[in-house]
């Protein structure tokens, strides 16, 4: 708290980032969130911003209605306030310059963080996912893969996690070996197992050949993982980047397998490039967007310059060329990049979830990212910012994994158990250090941290709240039809993913939501079923015998869950009319705007039916109250009674 | 003429069928008058019925002696079929060459057709001027429902029956007819009953280099302000089209001659420009080879996305204009056949419910397009594979069926139906067995005898059967103005037409149909619900005089 010098300003305009709209509120410091809250006490918007969130903070020159501030998040949020005095601004400022750079690990909202759970819970939480029995459910160890214990002190490697899998072949000499000529130590371990084909994928860093180099132990590896498949007399090793790096590489001792040195292998390049291609991609992709009265041609032309489609398109590819070799040819396959944590993470955890329609249910999912992306070290730390930033580490490789699995949301709709509403969650969260799975750069510095003793683990929070992440037209039976999806890497079939890069920008979406409308009728079947069974139950007492119900489920809790609000999902029910207001201010051309009247009209109502009709009038009710505790919205990204 | 005479081969066996996402059928193919037909004579396959009509244009090729005919349709599918035999293919390809490309309406399919189907509602009845005008005079009795163009002379364009204001004699209308560019004097489009305010259109002035004016003009949109109000004539081209428009003896109004007017200037484009773009879209849409960079670079270079934005802010803001500055609205841009309705009618979509049910829509279609004197009939002659040279193909109607679209994407429960009804308007303004999008305006179809000769569309539409399959199950009624957002992030490629025949739709209409399911599943479980509940009632009020003693 030594940091905030002033906690409290009055009369802040809140600018809207593409009209001229604004509105005056008070903004609040506090140690973990900048809270502003309009005093328009009617509808009394309230937005809560964790420092974490925050990336950078600009104080713009003195204008005659006061100081800009003008802030920008992580989760693509960017607010700009005018504060009145000029000395309340800059003690927001440096107050935010402080807060949102935490210089130790100490300091982040993860541990002060609490959702009143015992230790008990928080235990419970960190063991429900369990990467051993995920090997276990593929089928490993098996009489080809075995468990290996020769990085358990975190020798060998410091950042792969202590369980590792190899090739029952691979002697301790060999993984040695072979881990002295890869780049950090980062040896080919296996990370998903096809068990109909006995095919495996593996993944490592790049080799340290050179321009000539080799190692006996390392071919002796790769030799070990062919021949550990019975099916292919191959085994496939992609190069996730493109030929030039590479080749580059190799001057600085590193590079890629020589095909004559490694026998059996065919040697694939697949052209992704690299973590700061990647951020200046989407620094570019977020200044056109942010654009105010943006054309057509700036959109789609920016859409274009900026790249990020073609590397979304790219990771796919790619993604879909691992499953194409493992499924089809029964072939196993060697991924690597540079140092196997970025471009490596991204096409092994999109492959695996392109082979198996488990890794598309809410818990196979977080295993997913437990596995391919926490375990083995994408350094989440370095490339989300959360501490000691250097600029040249952030990266957001983890945000086009999520992208790359909306895309497939997209092509089909019916074979995730989640929405894209799960996907931005996880991404709001990896950004908040405000659980404890994310923090750090490996599991050897999570252990350190004593993350599970001292933070909360987000898979139980999401679970806890899961209702909220379903996909209502999810069909499990679309699994046995679709075990591996194919989807279409026609150009035309990539789109930009608004609700994630606008998820803060009302105006922007649908005023309606089909997931939200469907959902709803969901957990209304869930309930009248409910209630089916309950009157023929009394009706039973009766003597009255009534036929089964057709599909049924347990008789749950009659209460709608609370849903959080979300732009994704529509505008807020309660402030409709302002919307309403809003809206006409657009784009629609300057000339007619002038002297606008204020719209009075008692006629008009919610959007489509009312709130109390479905269900949603708790959360009208309970939003911007502040009495409500822990509830946890979308729009806020934390818990509330933490303040 | 003889349809025999132009099929020189009627009938060739062991015809190879290609589509793209189906498998390949082998088959007979068989021409007739109409119709490109392809049958394997299995029962389980299925066959292929091509209205010669839908066809936009043909290219052959050979290897050996084996033809290959690529067909691209109105409808923007491409097929292929190989036909053996070089002689059979030759006359194939000409065949259908030639019937697809008839000049005479009266030969075209809906003068043959005869409905499997029983008519309940006569389509031609269901949309008359009168009955519109009858509710408006439930709203207002300021205007009235003029005879001036009984027989068509003062405006070939328009429709018999206008509503023009009340004060406004019949021999003023003439006046302000000579002084509007094909006779096409200012009538209502649409009246807002919320605050009174209306939306009128029309034709551009003929002011011309010299700065004509006419009184009985001005007198009549003046008459539709309400004292001490001021309206807006929005005119959908930009100030340097219309100035040049005076050279041609077009022009705008000026503001000394409409005072209590002012007028904005949009830019969109002219059908020559529309159908231009149409077809770089199409091409862009069908080339699957292409990169990232360059499949981004052809969408935005075929401008097609552009013009939907355009259209879509010109007409919200009419709709703002009329809703949030309580102002009385003029539209017009040369002709006043093309962009004026594209603008008008989607502004009825942004402020009136009614035209976001079924029925309100195909009102809306047949007052705003086809009363209104939209040449269909020359404006569908082609679609995006016309390689000849252009005439007045442009794809109007489907830019603006392109935008109706864009709003039920973000307004996604405020219409009653889908987009299914949005897809099929648009494949029969292109070819059809129903006579509806037949001729240019109202004049044209009379003399065709449409009504009596075809079987109007909304005849076959507006049967329960087929209205199931347009219903949007999503839908609640709501009375609100909608504005959509115009932003380019919001707006997206509509791909239920320019990508439907590139992509395997199974897995999004499989999701739609669970949708689908939900929903009904859940009226089913409220049924259920009261009627259980019913049942328990009744027998507690039985069972209740047992239990007291």
């Amino acid at each position: 708290m030594e940091h905030i010098r002033t906690p409290k300003v009055e009369q802040v305009k809140l600018l809207d980032r593409f009209s001229n709209k604004s509105v005056i509120g008070t903004l609040h410091l506090t140690a973990t969130h900048l809270i502003f809250v309009e005093s328009n006490s009617t509808s009394a918007q309230e937005i809560w911003i964790l420092h974490h969130h925050i990336a950078s903070v600009e104080k713009l020159s003195l204008t005659t209605s006061g100081c800009p501030l003008l802030i920008q998040c992580r989760n693509f949020r960017l607010v700009h306030f005018v504060i009145p005095r000029e000395r309340d601004c800059h003690d927001i400022y440096s107050s935010l310059l402080r807060l949102l750079r935490p210089v130790s690990y100490d300091e982040l909202y993860a541990f002060s963080y609490n959702p009143k759970q015992n230790d008990q819970q928080r235990e419970e939480g960190w063991q429900l996912i369990d990467l051993a029995a995920e090997f276990e459910r593929m089928g490993v160890p098996c009489d080809q893969w075995q468990l290996t214990d020769v990085n358990r002190e975190y020798k060998v490697c410091e950042t792969y996690p202590r369980d590792l899998y190899v090739p029952i072949t691979a002697s301790k000499p060999i993984i040695v070996g072979s881990s002295k000529f890869r780049s950090k130590g980062r040896f080919p371990v296996l990370t998903y197992f096809y068990q109909e084909k006995k095919a495996a994928v593996c993944r490592c860093s790049q080799p340290l050949s050179g321009f000539s180099a080799r190692c006996l132990e390392d071919e002796h590896m790769l030799q070990a993982i062919s021949k550990s498949n019975h099916n292919s007399r191959y085994i496939y090793v992609m190069d996730t980047r493109p030929k030039l790096n590479a080749l580059a590489n190799r001057a600085a001792g590193k590079g890629y397998e020589n095909e004559d040195n490694y026998s059996n292998i065919r040697f694939q390049f697949v052209g992704i490039e690299n973590i700061h291609v990647m951020r200046g991609s989407l620094q570019k992709l977020l200044e056109v967007v942010g654009t105010r009265s943006l054309s057509m041609t700036d959109y789609l032309v920016g859409l274009e310059n900026s790249g990020w489609l073609r590397h979304i398109k790219a990771i796919m590819d790619a993604a879909i060329f691992l499953a194409k070799a493992v499924t089809v040819e029964g072939a196993s396959v060697l991924v690597h990049c540079s140092d196997g944590w970025d471009r490596t993470a991204q096409v092994c955890a999109l492959g695996s979830l392109l082979m198996d329609p488990y890794y598309r249910t809410i818990k196979g999912f977080m295993v997913l990212i437990e596995k391919d992306w926490i375990s083995f070290g994408h350094k989440f730390a370095d490339r989300c910012d959360q501490l000691d930033p250097d600029p040249k580490e952030v990266s957001p490789i983890f945000t086009q994994f999520l992208e790359c699995v909306w895309q497939l949301t997209e092509q089909f709709p019916q074979a995730f158990e989640f929405s894209e509403w799960f996907l931005i969650q996880i991404h709001e969260h990896v950004h908040s250090c405000q659980f404890g799975n994310f923090l750090g750069n490996s599991q050897r510095q999570r252990e350190v941290l004593q993350l599970k003793e001292r933070t909360y683990s987000l898979w139980a929070h999401l679970l806890s709240e899961k209702q909220n992440y379903l996909n209502p037209v999810y069909s499990p039976s679309f699994a046995e039809s679709h075990p591996v999806l194919e989807p279409s890497t026609q150009a035309c079939h990539f789109k930009f993913w608004r609700n994630m890069y606008h998820q803060y920008d009302r105006s922007m979406h649908p005023r309606q939501s089909i997931l939200k409308q469907v959902l709803t009728f969901k957990e209304s079947n869930r309930e009248l079923e409910g209630t089916v069974q309950a009157l023929k139950t009394k009706l039973q007492k009766f003597g009255v015998s009534t036929s089964p119900l057709k599909p049924q489920t347990p008789p749950r809790d009659r209460s709608l869950p609370l849903r959080p609000q979300s732009l994704i999902l529509g505008a807020p029910l309660l402030s409709r009319k302002e919307v309403q207001q809003e809206e006409d201010e657009e784009v629609f051309g300057e000339e007619a705007r002038e002297d606008a009247p204020a719209s009075t009209d008692g006629e008009r109502t919610v959007e489509g039916s009312s709130a109390t009709e479905n269900g949603y009038g708790e959360l009208t009710g309970s939003f911007g109250s502040k009495n409500e505790p822990a509830v946890v919205t979308l729009e806020f990204g934390v818990a509330r009674m933490t303040c | 003429m003889e349809f025999a005479e132009l099929i020189k081969t009627p009938r060739v066996d062991g015809v190879v069928l290609h589509r793209p996402f189906m498998p390949t059928v082998e088959g007979t193919l068989c021409l007739t008058g109409h119709h490109l037909i392809l049958s394997s004579r299995q029962d389980t396959t299925e066959e292929l019925w091509l209205l010669h009509a839908n066809i936009d244009s043909t290219e052959k090729r050979f290897v050996g002696s084996l033809g290959t005919i690529i067909v691209k349709c109105k409808d923007l599918r491409v097929i292929q079929l190989d036909i053996p035999g070089m002689e059979e293919c030759l006359n194939i390809a000409s065949s259908i060459e030639a019937l697809s490309t008839l000049d005479s309406v009266s030969l075209m399919y809906p003068f043959f057709y005869r409905p499997l189907f029983e008519v309940i509602e006569d389509g031609w009845q269901s949309f008359v001027p009168e009955e519109s005008f009858k509710d408006l005079e439930s709203m207002t009795d300021e205007w009235r429902l003029s005879e001036v163009n009984k027989d068509f002379s003062l405006c070939p364009s328009y429709p018999s029956l206008l509503t023009v204001p009340k004060d406004i004699d019949d021999e003023s209308l003439c006046k302000a007819a000579s002084f509007r560019h094909g006779g096409r004097f200012p009538v209502l489009s649409y009246y807002h009953k919320k605050n009174a305010m209306v939306m009128m259109r029309a034709a551009q002035p003929l002011t011309g280099t010299n700065g004509r004016r006419c009184k009985e003009d001005e007198k009549l949109i003046n008459a539709t302000l309400c004292a001490g109000k001021r309206g807006y004539i929005i005119d959908t081209r930009t100030i340097a089209v219309a100035q040049q428009a005076k050279a041609r003896g077009g022009g705008f109004e000026q503001e000394a001659n409409y005072p209590q007017w002012r007028r904005i200037h949009k830019a969109i484009e002219r059908s020559n420009v529309l159908q231009d773009s149409l077809i770089k879209l199409v091409e862009a849409c069908n080339d699957q080879s292409h990169s990232m960079d360059r499949w981004l670079s052809k969408l935005e270079a075929s401008n097609w996305q552009s013009n939907v934005k355009e259209i879509l802010t010109t007409a919200c803001l009419a709709a703002q204009c009329i809703d949030r500055e309580g102002a009385s609205v003029l539209v017009h841009g040369t002709e006043g056949t093309d962009s004026t309705l594209q603008v008008t009618s989607l502004a009825q979509i942004i402020l009136d419910p009614a035209c976001r049910t079924i029925r309100g829509f195909e009102a809306l279609i047949e007052r705003e397009w086809l009363q209104a004197g939209h040449p269909f009939q020359q404006r569908c002659a082609q679609s995006a594979y016309s390689n000849g040279k252009p005439r007045s193909e442009a794809p109007v109607f489907l830019l603006f069926l392109d935008c109706v679209w864009q709003i039920l994407r973000q307004f996604p429960c405020s219409f009653q139906f889908n987009e299914n009804l949005l897809i099929m308007l648009f494949e029969h303004a292109y070819a059809s067995q129903f006579g509806t999008f037949l001729g240019n305006c109202v004049a044209e179809r009379g003399k065709l005898q449409l009504s009596q000769k075809t079987v109007s569309l909304w005849s076959w539409v507006n049967r329960p059967q087929e209205l199931e399959r347009f219903l949007n199950p999503l839908y609640e009624p709501n009375n609100l103005v909608i504005w959509p957002s115009v932003a380019p992030q919001s707006l997206l490629l509509w791909e239920g037409v320019f990508l439907r025949w590139n992509r395997s739709t199974k897995c999004l209409d499989e999701a739609y149909q669970e949708m689908v399911h939900i929903i009904e599943y859940n009226k089913e479980l409220q049924n259920k619900v009261n009627s259980l509940r019913r049942q328990l009632a009744q027998l507690e009020t039985e069972d209740s005089p047992l239990q007291t003693p």
